[in-house]
């Protein structure tokens, strides 16, 4: 059997597989590290206008059954590049550019292997954007590992730092554990369905004779469970914060945007296209994890003393809001993932901006910045204090951070439309446990204090100023967001 | 669109002193008359605006507005007033430029002028936005706003215990936005719309009685902790003692409106048969506020805590006159709003005055015979309290009485065996008020003077700024009229009635 491949579809993944090749080989016949960043940014960036190309266009497929084999059923293509996952794909690329940006100083300053750091870095990305178009369950687990793996190394590049090595160490063994969960859960269904393809396994689902239905069930759950360690949700949460503190802090960044959003985007992906037969299953599941989630991050950020470990935890609270809305089950699923989607987006922009000036903070230090260490930012370095005051509004929610705001409201909404109130009035009370932490670290900035001024260099202010003029235009017009996101789903 | 002219006045005169401050009015003082310029043109749209209000139709909405923002989820940009909200929206703006004219000549310690005037701009955005918002988010977005500004004033500007005070304030009142939200896009999903309009017209149709029950409970927790209602009250005392002078006012004077308005605005008509199940434990709780509230004040010890306390007794008869479910009872409470308004409002700046000039709050401290020492501070002093009293003949009165006279005679729904006891007990609540006001004039103006020295007198800033507020007292005292023929006409609109 012979598969046509529509190159233009998978160009973006493409793009960044040759410059990932190209940045290993100029590394190894010694061109000059400064060149390997814009390299690799420039990389980033013509995949993004491929992906912007994309847009305007139609949908396109590729990797579909050929017609003999079809058997009369969907065309089931494995690769599709339709709205919702060019969307996914301009955010994950937006957001690995700024990890770029902000990785430059970094790498010289941690005496990292920049030609390996950008490499792996490229590399991971492109499981990310696959990960998003993916549209069967083996294509996605080869994703979720090509972004899972890279990651580990990326983690323990710091080879002289203890924290690290045991930091990618924890996290390989969460991961491969994980994976394991989920190919198990993966094989279930495929037992109970016969299909890899999620075209096929939704209707196979709803026609699945009795006794197969437990067996089916417990793989949705198992899935969903792989699922649950990408985007931190509690109870596979607890690598997280060691994670983030032990890994640079760039990867860090990533790893709590770029990873989760495509975490997110797959486990929508497989909720909505997939299992929407099983939603009473996942529903009530996805509910209760979503409330442990959120509350569990809250409370533990409360207790937080340095910056990596709060934001590491209010990024764990902050999964906990973006999986809630799929707490509906089948019910209004389109407008749940689209709630989804637009709260990953926003929080995407004000979660990197927050990373950005926490890193132009750390800027090389050895120790871990407490939150005490900010007091007085405001008189050394204002625009920095105003830019991570504002990022952590928004994280809270409440205006002049308007875009969290109204992440919160699409949220809300949709969460309370799919029936379940409870879960609403749990995140009410959520958002004020948030509030406290986000609060008390932006009153810091602006309390006297010896802080030292934070600069690292042009790059970083250019991710601080980029991910700050974003915040401030999706403050100012947050439809742009909406819109967009429910035009895609 | 001179609504949206209203609510742009102050947001652009707020984002203009992002300017640097070296080229854009640099010096304390000329930033603190730009802001009572940019207030005052804000009072005067807003004075317009109620000049271009057709006083014959008030159970329209008029001078609207109304765009498309997002509409894929529903949300317009809808704005509007009708009686019910364009005493609110005169009320705010004015209490906002007396808050400039106060703070011309007498700036809170602590300095930083241009924040202090940014923030309170910012503020006037988020109170007058949320009196003329009709869709349920913008409403929600114009609520939320005033609370980072009102935060950072506690926090920035207020007394010793400022930090707690302002973090209590804004934990509080976000956990009750937090089921606000809930409650309302409950209602907003259920109907198919966000507009505060269709949703009041339908008066419920469409929304099942569990449902409305659920919205209710949730709408009206939001709402009772911004009021506030007992036992939700315990942020206000501390937030207002603490906060600054102008904090106080506009907290006092406007911010708690926005939650009784709320519950009229909103709750009510989105949600008819939920009010029904829920008005006789709204009617209980604030029975309850009206007497601790009273009996609290009678135990304080500070002038502005006691004012504090004596706000959680008069939004109480606020909160009885919507628990009744009457336009009588409804009238009552927009009525009450506005008068406790400009009392507590005239209050605040009053304590706010004795504070300044004694250095103390502390009654014990303070001493007595201040009609000695300061005759005129102590006669507007008496004349406020007396208004806050509820002395017939001004604004206060009647606010109370026509609660009382609603829940004699509730909604046909509810039992009016209990709130008959309501309003016998709420009464005996009105006999307290009386009895704690005069205690604190018995014990600060008369008596012999203590040893302070001479006591600085009344400013001209203060007087322009305290004056309006003894007007309207007077005037909405005497002539209730002008104020409840605007109210009424919409109020029995909202209930369904012609």
């Amino acid at each position: 059997m012979i598969q046509g491949i529509d190159y233009a579809a998978i160009a973006p993944p493409l793009i960044l597989a040759v410059g990932a090749v190209a940045l290993l080989l100029a590394d190894a016949f010694d061109v000059p590290r400064r060149l390997l960043g814009p390299i690799c940014g420039g990389a980033l960036a013509a995949a993004l206008a491929a992906v912007v190309a994309l847009a305007a266009g139609d949908r396109r497929a590729t990797f579909c059954l050929p017609g003999d084999l079809r058997a009369g059923g969907p065309p089931s293509c494995s690769y599709v590049a339709d709205d919702f996952t060019l969307l996914f794909q301009g955010i994950v690329l937006a957001a690995a550019l700024i990890v770029v940006l902000l990785s430059l100083r970094e790498i010289g300053a941690s005496k990292m292997p920049a030609g390996e750091y950008h490499f792996l870095l490229l590399a991971a990305i492109i499981g990310a954007l696959t990960l998003v178009a993916a549209r069967d369950l083996v294509l996605l687990v080869v994703a979720l590992e090509t972004l899972s793996l890279p990651v580990f190394a990326l983690v323990a590049l710091r080879r002289y730092d203890g924290a690290a090595s045991e930091a990618a160490l924890k996290l390989f063994l969460v991961s491969v554990v994980s994976a394991a969960v989920m190919l198990f859960g993966i094989s279930l269904v495929y037992g109970a369905t016969g299909a890899m393809h999620l075209d096929r396994i939704a209707p196979a689902l709803e026609r699945l004779p009795a006794d197969l239905e437990p067996v089916a069930a417990v793989g949705v759950v198992l899935v969903l469970a792989g699922f649950g360690f990408k985007v931190a949700a509690v109870p596979f949460h607890f690598w997280a914060p060691d994670v983030y503190q032990g890994a640079p802090l760039p990867v860090a960044a990533f790893l709590s945007v770029v990873s989760k959003a495509a975490g997110f985007a797959g486990l929508a992906i497989v909720l909505a296209l997939g299992f929407p037969a099983y939603g009473h299953v996942w529903g009530p599941l996805v509910a209760v994890l979503a409330a442990l989630t959120m509350t569990l991050g809250n409370l533990m950020a409360l207790r937080q003393r340095t910056a990596i470990r709060l934001l590491a935890w209010s990024s764990i609270a902050q999964s906990g809001y973006m999986i809630a809305p799929l707490a509906v089950g089948a019910r209004r699923l389109p407008e749940a993932v689209a709630a989804t989607t637009a709260y990953v987006a926003l929080y995407a922009a004000m979660n990197l901006g927050a990373f950005a000036v926490v890193i132009a903070f750390h800027a090389g230090r050895r120790r871990w910045q407490t939150l005490d260490d900010f007091r007085g930012l405001a008189r050394t370095s204002p625009a920095a204090a105003a830019a991570l005051a504002f990022f952590l509004i928004c994280l809270a929610g409440l205006p002049p951070g308007v875009m969290g705001l109204f992440a919160k409201v699409v949220v809300f909404r949709a969460t309370v439309a799919g029936g379940v109130t409870w879960l609403a009035v749990v995140m009410a009370i959520n958002t004020v446990i948030g509030l406290y932490y986000y609060l008390a670290w932006a009153a810091r900035l602006f309390a006297p204090g010896p802080a030292e001024a934070a600069d690292a260099g042009p790059a970083v202010r250019a991710a601080i100023a980029a991910t700050a003029a974003g915040a401030i235009v999706l403050s100012a017009a947050p439809q742009l967001v909406l819109q967009t996101v429910s035009a895609v789903t | 669109m001179i609504l949206v002219l209203m609510t742009a006045i102050p947001l652009a005169g707020a984002l203009l002193l992002l300017l640097p401050a070296d080229r854009f009015l640099p010096g304390d003082a000329a930033v603190r008359r730009y802001g009572l310029g940019v207030s005052g043109a804000a009072l005067l749209v807003a004075v317009s605006a109620a000049a271009a209000f057709d006083f014959g139709a008030t159970s329209r909405m008029q001078l609207e507005v109304d765009g498309a923002w997002a509409p894929a989820i529903g949300l317009r940009f809808h704005l509007g007033v009708d009686g019910i909200s364009l005493p609110l929206v005169v009320l705010t703006a004015l209490l906002t430029f007396l808050c400039f004219v106060h703070l011309a000549k007498h700036p809170p310690a602590g300095g930083a002028a241009r924040l202090l005037v940014g923030l309170l701009l910012v503020l006037e955005v988020g109170l007058l936005g949320t009196f003329v918002a009709l869709d349920m988010v913008l409403f929600f977005v114009f609520f939320e706003v005033v609370l980072i500004p009102m935060y950072v004033v506690i926090a920035r500007w207020g007394g010793p215990a400022r930090r707690a005070a302002a973090n209590k304030f804004i934990l509080y009142t976000l956990l009750g936005s937090g089921l606000l939200l809930a409650g309302m896009l409950l209602v907003a999903v259920n109907a198919g719309t966000l507009d505060m309009t269709g949703l009041a017209a339908r008066h419920g149709s469409g929304v099942t009685r569990g449902v409305q029950i659920t919205a209710f409970l949730l709408m009206g927790l939001g709402f009772a902790v911004k009021a506030p209602m007992w036992p939700l009250h315990t942020w206000l005392p501390d937030a207002h003692t603490e906060a600054p002078t102008v904090g106080s006012v506009l907290l006092a004077g406007v911010l708690l409106k926005m939650g009784t308005y709320g519950l009229v605005r909103v709750a009510l008509p989105a949600a008819p048969d939920g009010a029904e199940f829920w008005a006789p434990w709204l009617g209980f709780l604030a029975v309850a506020g009206i007497v601790y509230g009273a009996l609290a004040c009678l135990a304080q010890r500070d002038l502005k805590r006691m004012i504090a306390f004596s706000s959680v007794g008069h939004m109480g008869f606020v909160l009885l006159g919507i628990a009744t479910l009457t336009p009588v009872g409804i009238n009552a409470a927009l009525f009450g709003n506005i008068a406790h308004g400009l009392i507590t409002g005239l209050l605040f700046f009053l304590a706010g005055a004795v504070k300044d000039r004694y250095g103390t709050g502390d009654l014990d401290a303070l001493g007595g015979g201040m009609l000695a020492a300061a005759p005129r501070l102590a006669a507007f002093l008496t004349f406020a309290c007396v208004a806050s009293m509820g002395l017939p003949g001004l604004a206060g009165f009647w606010g109370e009485l026509l609660a009382l006279m609603g829940s004699y005679q509730p909604h046909a729904g509810l039992p009016r065996e209990t709130f008959v006891t309501f309003m016998a007990v709420a009464a005996l609540g009105a006999v307290l008020t009386a009895a704690y006001f005069l205690r604190l004039l018995a014990k600060i103006t008369h008596g012999r003077p203590g040893a302070a020295g001479p006591v600085a007198a009344i400013s001209p800033y203060e007087y322009a700024a305290w004056t309006p507020l003894i007007a309207l007292t007077l005037l909405v005292g005497l002539w209730p009229k002008t104020l409840l023929d605007v109210t009424t006409a919409p109020v029995r609109a909202l209930l369904g009635g012609g």
